[in-house]
């Protein structure tokens, strides 16, 4: 087990691409991704992969497979400029990922490049315990975080199991417009 | 695209909804934006329609039994969200006034107002609204707030409704 302290985007040696973002509604959005091999080459270029295209989409701190039209548990996080980070792990990408503890269950309001006129109210886990491997070597990983990394990280397993936030929102009245920001 | 707005307002019933939006359906109108809610024990419904005539609506929703119905034709009308999206809340003892005193410091300070509900339960009356404000406008607007809040006797809070985009 290990905790991403040596790892980077780099160390999967391959350039990543950026790829189109898919919208909803998108059936590949709505279908749980399958298990990958994490060793398996085309894994690894899809990471590179998300990591490109997230890096290139101003605001985005992180990226699941099916945004990018592939249904898989593999996504990319890097909260790095976020205000409310508090524990920080810069990025990465993880596959099979599985949160196996959540509590601090807190309200807050968030938005998805595959749903881009729309935000909603979603309750999270501050803090959560991820259970992983990585692309490219298959180390499993074992990750405790918080605060905005934790919502990212619930965020984007959402992804992998086919859900957007629009399937957790607290209540009829807690969809909105998004808004053009001034 | 032919747009009609649509209210429908009667008794809160089991089966309302369904019985609204299956007439629509069946005049071949496809509902796009709408809010339907509990007021009071009535069951409103406020609706933006497209795709049938005002006429045929009208037709369709003639047979549901107990229920105020209007249907209008309106112009298509860009969203246009702009600003800063905030949140007011207000609470006290309820007295007449109080929307059109909160609505009129907001609508002065330049912040549009995108969504409000009220409440009045037994004395105590609640009102929430999200209010796109110009940039810069909220200090400002806080203090005129908590001046026209005093005058009212109740309580009031702005705060940022931001949100995060993952």
């Amino acid at each position: 087990m290990n905790d991403l302290a040596d790892w980077k985007p780099e160390l999967l040696g391959v350039d990543g691409r950026v790829l189109p973002v898919v919208t909803a509604p998108a059936e590949v959005l709505s279908r749980p991704g399958t298990e990958v091999d994490p060793t398996d080459p085309s894994i690894v270029q899809l990471a590179a992969d998300l990591v490109a295209t997230m890096r290139t989409s101003p605001g985005c701190v992180g990226l699941a497979a099916p945004q990018v039209g592939v249904g898989v548990q593999v996504f990319a996080v890097d909260v790095t400029e976020h205000p409310k980070t508090a524990t920080l792990h810069g990025a990465f990408v993880l596959c099979n990922a599985r949160v196996v503890e959540a509590n601090r269950w807190r309200p807050g309001r968030e938005g998805c490049m595959s749903v881009p006129d729309l935000t909603g109210d979603v309750k999270r886990a501050g803090r959560i315990v991820v259970e992983a491997v990585l692309p490219g070597t298959g180390t499993a990983v074992h990750l405790v975080t918080d605060a905005f990394e934790a919502r990212a990280l619930q965020h984007e397993i959402d992804h992998c199991a086919g859900k957007l936030f629009l399937d957790r929102v607290a209540g009829a009245h807690a969809v909105y417009q998004r808004k053009v920001y001034l | 695209m032919n747009e009609l707005a649509i209210t429908v307002i009667g008794p809160d019933r089991t089966g309302i909804v369904a019985e609204v939006t299956g007439a629509l359906a069946g005049a071949g109108a496809n509902l796009s934006d709408s809010t339907m809610t509990r007021l009071g024990g009535h069951f409103t419904m406020t609706l933006i329609c497209t795709g049938a005539a005002a006429g045929d609506v009208e037709k369709a929703l003639a047979p549901l039994s107990g229920v105020i119905t209007a249907v209008r034709a309106v112009e298509p009308s860009g969203s246009g969200e702009q600003g800063e999206p905030y949140l007011v809340s207000v609470h006290g003892a309820d007295r007449l006034g109080i929307v059109a005193a909160v609505t009129r410091v907001v609508a002065a300070a330049g912040g549009n107002i995108t969504d409000l509900t009220t409440r009045l339960t037994g004395p105590l009356y609640v009102l929430v609204a999200e209010v796109d404000l110009p940039p810069g406008a909220s200090d400002d607007l806080s203090v005129r707030l908590e001046r026209t809040a005093q005058e009212l006797g109740v309580e009031v809070t702005l705060r940022r409704a931001e949100s995060d985009v993952l």
